[in-house]
Order: structure tokens, then sequence, then C-alpha cells
């Protein structure tokens, strides 16, 4: 072996290491990636945020599009994403169905009342059950459900109108879930 | 003696602490295998914590789904899978094996069979060059010593 290759070969593994490190340390491991996306939305009946008498389910969505918020009020993200959730709301594009997730129920009720609801129904889930069915680990989260009930997308973090019209549109027109 | 030997019982014994505030179950064998269970279950909020460790909420959600589980029968296999259903591989402190994880689980191998490689190569050319050439083993500038 060549004093040449000596030095070589731990020079391209030393490299090989680098390029290894650089996309590991690029990715964020906050974002994991959810094993939910193309599969069936997890079924859920739970009490309505704003009345306890009804109920809220999976089948009051069945053959609609619509977008799945987890927030809380101790939530910061979700503070900082609610401008960006009445937008979308407001476009009127696809409904928007929240869970209310490990929350007090007068705590999250005032919230909406101060900043503008952009819900259509909220969820009660004050014990995080049907959150573990979804895979949620930190809110906001937000889910895009096809028609069909399949789940599309999921964004972990605060919703931005730039992740939804890159990320979240182009999957609502191109499905035609648009009403 | 006495003090070094019981010291070294410290070091070595393994630490058992307690996970919630009260046992989960009063038969032991459960007990056990609930803690088991739990200690190689990743919490996703605070990601090198196992949900034995964690003092999050979540984690705290998912040692009552486990104990839940545990209730109903399911076996740890089933168990592992509902939490990878919903959670991901990620949730999972030991990786399955499969074809994405072919290269970690092997890597160990490999490595150790490169080192050996290298090792032998090392040792035959040494060896040979030796043999050729006694004198020149004992010039080697890397092996001189003043």
């Amino acid at each position: 072996m060549s004093r040449y290759l000596k030095f070589l070969i731990p020079g391209v593994l030393f490299l090989i290491l680098v390029v290894f490190f650089v996309i590991g340390l690029q990715r964020d491991p906050r974002m994991i990636p959810s094993p939910l996306i193309g599969k069936p939305a997890p079924e859920f009946a739970l009490e309505d945020l704003s009345d306890p008498q009804r109920t809220v389910g999976t089948s009051d969505f069945a053959g609609r599009m619509y977008l799945f918020n987890v927030w809380g009020t101790w939530c910061g993200g979700c503070r900082e994403e609610h401008e960006a959730l009445l937008m979308i709301a407001s476009s009127g594009v696809v409904p928007i169905v929240g869970l209310n997730w490990k929350d007090d129920r007068s705590l999250a009720q005032r919230w909406l009342r101060q900043l503008g609801n952009p819900y259509e129904t909220v969820a009660f889930d004050p014990e995080g059950q049907v959150a573990i069915d979804w895979g949620v680990y930190g809110a906001p989260e937000t889910f895009l459900v096809a028609a069909d009930g399949t789940v599309l997308a999921k964004r972990i973090g605060p919703m931005t109108m730039d992740v939804w019209q890159r990320e979240f549109l182009p999957l609502i027109s191109g499905s035609g879930g648009a009403s | 003696m006495r003090a070094v030997i019981a010291a070294l019982a410290l070091a070595v014994s393994a630490a058992a602490f307690a996970i919630d505030a009260e046992r989960a179950f009063d038969d032991p064998a459960l007990q056990e295998r609930y803690e088991h269970l739990t200690r190689e279950l990743r919490c996703l909020v605070c990601q090198n914590q196992t949900i034995a460790d964690s003092n999050a909420t979540l984690a705290q959600d998912l040692r009552r789904e486990v104990r839940e589980l545990m209730e109903e029968g399911k076996t740890d296999g089933e168990i592992h899978e509902f939490l990878t259903a919903r959670y991901g591989d990620f949730v999972l402190y030991n990786p399955p094996v499969k074809p994405r994880t072919y290269l970690l689980w092997a890597a160990p191998v490999l490595l150790l069979a490169g080192g050996l490689g290298a090792a032998a190569l090392v040792i035959v050319r040494r060896a040979r060059a030796a043999r050729e050439n006694p004198e020149a083993l004992e010039r080697d500038p890397e092996t001189e010593t003043p």
C-alpha cells in the first residue's frame, strides 16, 4: 500500500462522516414523521368544548375534507398560529376542527371568545386519550384529512400562511376537496 | 474493606427508582413487566428520556396507556405495535430490524471485521518483512528508541 493511499482512506472516511453530520445536524429532531400519513384518521367521539351535552366525532365530518388542529391554552405556539388559523378559516377552503388537548374548559372557551374562533367545532380532550390515538406529542399539530377519511399531511409546530400555501393548499386542490 | 465492598455493591446494583407515585400493579411480575416496558419507550417531548424517566404530561399519559393495555391483557409485542402505529418506530428505544436498519444493526459486526482485517494485514506484512530482512524491523523509525 502506498503512502498516498494510507492517508487517502482515512481522509475519505472522514469526509463521508462529515457529510452524514452535515445532513444530520440540519434535520430538526423534533419533526418526527407521522406514521398516520396515507392511513385512515383515527376515529373519536368526545364532548364538545362549548357544550358538554353535545358530542363531536369523526362521523360528523364523513365525506368532507377538514383540518384537524390540536391546541391548548397552555401552548405558546398555539397563540402564535391563531392568526393564521383565523385567516385559513375565513378563506373557507376547508373547515377547521379543533382538539382542545389537556386543557381547562373555561380557559379554552375564554381563549376563543377573546382571540376569535377559527373552528367549526372543538372536541374537548382533557385526558389526552384521542391525542395519543393521533400520535400527538406536542401542540400545536395540524392534520389535513381527506373526504374519504385519509390523513394527507401533518404539520408539527405553529401553522403559518407560508406552510399553508406551500404544503397544504396543493394537496387540497389536487384531490378536489375544496368546496 | 467492608466500606469498599459496600461501595462496589452500590455501584454495580441496578438502580430501582419509583416511576409513579404509587405502584401500577400489585402483582410484582406485572409491575416488573410494566417497568421494563416503560423503560424502552421513548418520551417524544423530551426525546432522550424514556417514558419511565420523564415527568412530562405526555409521558404520564403514555404510562397510563401502557398500564391500560396491560390490564386488557395485551402482550408486549401488541403494546409496541399500538405505539408505533401512532408514533412511528422512533418511540422504541430498540430500533426494529428491517431493511432500513440493516446497516445500523450490521455496523458493529462490519466495523469489527474491518478492524480485524486491517490488523491481520499489518501483522502479515510485518511478519513477511521481518522474514525477508530481520534488521529492517529493528531500524523501523516508528519503533526505534534511543
